[in-house]
């Protein structure tokens, strides 16, 4: 939804991921674009070349963070320094809102560093919203949560994802990151309808949207993050536009990077549906 | 099951080493059936069993931390040849996983590690150590913090008695046994070459890098790993300028790091005060000393 409590009452459009490839362009350039994406752990950092970047972009350009590693879903208490090394970050970015995602990838303080999927059960999602609540109480920036891609389900699994996600969110009382990407990729390896899982997303609580592209094998596809967006995902990305309205909406693609203007005209198609739904919100 | 029963499970078996053929294995070396792992708490689909399934997050993150090691210590790589570091990164990996929330941190435990298992770099251990402490030392002074630079006019009247100079925090000091700070700017000048290239021509700067390190002679360096306008830059140093900054680092008063550092030195004596003058002007430029710790400063 345009401008709610949960990306920050921001109204931004069409972004990108800020990758190492294209700081020269950016920097050089100065291209219009509305907002970029930091993978906030890049910048997690005491100093440096990254952060002078950074600070760079953020003279010109609205940032939001994006995490990978803060693993809502890990059993085990947040890391108090990824905490504070984060709350830096968020002080220093200014960010409305920052995500990151509905997964574990943490045990006993070792890390997978991926993404790993939740068991849908009531005790994962109430450990779950609990950890929500308490980064975002640390941090005191809305939080949102986004759904993974997976490649494996739990015998102990008590409901779908979507039941699961919208759970988490009610419970935590906070916003989704919609990964339309995500949710096509999820759908063809555990065959389930992706409208279904559009259509059943509270979408008041939609904080924003990613958009990607991924990888077909034999038996099963995998979230690469690699190539330009499929049709059938912008068909699911149309009909959440047309559920949620006009919505922050980010290009992911972080492996086989091109140009930068090949990544940001493939993210700005996105805004033949945008205008559809600001036209279908003036009528 | 629980939450974390689940999770505990399923990282076992995710971080369980694959075989040569990188798949998982059936049987973990502890004796673990995998599959009965898999089939406890994954369900089969129409196309993949649950061990399959297993087995795409089992494969990914190998793929992906031994990618991290291999960009992080192409020296390292270089030194030990392609077919003993991938066997080292795994065992490392396997007995060191990482604690951090960041792959950036994935080396931090590299050296002690390899000083406890010299048989991953045999021959070349102490070579191989030295590598692995330079990589070290650059990965920690690119985005190591800094503090504001000292000026000349925040020295004027110090009395160097008292006086304790502080290093910036990503300046890291080495004494080396090989001059491996050449044999890592020619590996990452090669990786630059080769990135795009074919493969005759890969296989030449293989061949050429083999020899770089053949002929790479023992001969002790020291060194400063230090940034300039945010990148690093190796900085060899004169043995008595490294026993300065490292006496300095330690805490020691301005007089005594000199005197400490003088007191084996070949240099005349006639000679010092103008040599150590030369070395602190050198160094204020560079901006290595910092405001903090200093009376009166923040």
């Amino acid at each position: 939804m345009p401008a709610n409590r949960f990306n920050g009452f921001t109204d931004y459009g069409v972004g990108i991921g800020l990758r190492a490839p294209h700081y020269h362009h950016i920097l050089t350039k100065k291209p219009v674009v509305d907002w970029f994406e930091i993978i906030s752990e890049n910048f997690m950092i005491d100093g440096g070349r990254p952060l002078q970047i950074l600070d760079q972009i953020l003279e010109q350009y609205r940032v939001v963070q994006h995490g990978v590693s803060m693993y809502f879903g890990s059993a085990e208490k947040p890391n108090r320094e990824h905490l504070r090394r984060l709350k830096d970050l968020v002080k220093r970015t200014k960010t409305p809102w920052l995500s990151d995602h509905l997964c574990w990838g943490s045990v006993d303080g070792r890390y997978t560093h991926d993404l790993l999927p939740m068991p849908y059960t009531f005790e994962a999602a109430r450990i779950t919203a609990q950890k929500v609540r308490e980064v975002r109480d640390f941090l005191e920036t809305p939080v949102v949560v986004e759904n993974v891609s997976s490649y494996a389900e739990f015998h102990v699994s008590e409901m779908t994802e979507w039941e699961f996600l919208n759970e988490v969110v009610e419970r935590a009382d906070c916003g989704i990151l919609l990964d339309v990407n995500n949710i096509y990729v999820s759908s063809k390896n555990h065959s389930f309808d992706p409208f279904t899982y559009v259509n059943s997303v509270p979408a008041d609580r939609v904080a924003q949207i990613h958009i990607a592209g991924h990888s077909k094998f034999k038996k099963y596809i995998l979230d690469t993050h690699d190539h330009p967006v499929i049709d059938p995902v912008w068909k699911l990305y149309e009909r959440a536009i047309e559920r949620v309205g006009h919505t922050a909406t980010l290009l992911e693609w972080d492996d086989s990077i091109p140009s930068f203007r090949e990544v940001h005209d493939e993210a700005l198609k996105a805004n033949k549906f945008l205008a559809s739904a600001s036209l279908a919100t003036a009528v | 099951m629980s939450l974390l029963t689940i999770q505990r499970r399923m990282a076992r078996a995710v971080m369980t080493p694959l075989t040569p053929a990188e798949r998982m294995r059936a049987t973990a070396p502890d004796g673990r059936s995998l599959r009965k792992v898999a089939a406890d708490i994954i369900k089969p689909n129409d196309r993949l069993t649950s061990f399959e399934r297993l087995e795409i997050y089992n494969r990914q993150y190998w793929f992906r931390v031994l990618s991290a090691f291999a960009e992080d210590f192409p020296g390292l790589r270089a030194v030990l040849g392609e077919r003993k570091f991938d066997a080292a990164a795994k065992a490392y990996i396997n007995d060191c996983p990482s604690t951090s929330f960041t792959l950036r941190n994935l080396g931090s435990k590299l050296e002690a590690w390899l000083r406890r298992n010299p048989k991953w770099a045999g021959s070349r251990q102490e070579l191989a150590l030295d590598m692995v402490r330079l990589e070290w030392a650059d990965i920690d002074a690119f985005d190591g913090k800094a503090e504001p630079a000292l000026k000349p006019e925040d020295l004027a009247g110090a009395d160097p008695e008292t006086l304790r100079l502080q290093l910036q925090p990503y300046i890291h000091l080495l004494d080396l046994h090989y001059p491996v700070d050449d044999l890592l700017l020619e590996v990452k000048k090669d990786d630059e070459d080769t990135d795009f290239a074919s493969n005759a021509f890969n296989e030449r700067h293989k061949q050429k890098r083999v020899r770089a390190v053949a002929r790479l002679k023992p001969s002790t360096i020291f060194l400063a790993v230090h940034r300039i306008d945010d990148s690093v830059y190796f900085r060899r140093l004169e043995r008595e300028e490294f026993l300065i900054l490292k006496e300095l680092r330690a805490g020691k008063t301005l007089s005594r790091a000199v005197d400490s550092a003088l007191r084996k030195s070949s240099i005349a004596p006639d000679d010092r005060p103008a040599q150590i003058q030369n070395w602190f002007q050198t160094w204020s430029t560079l901006g290595w000393f910092c405001c903090t710790g200093m009376p009166g400063k923040k």
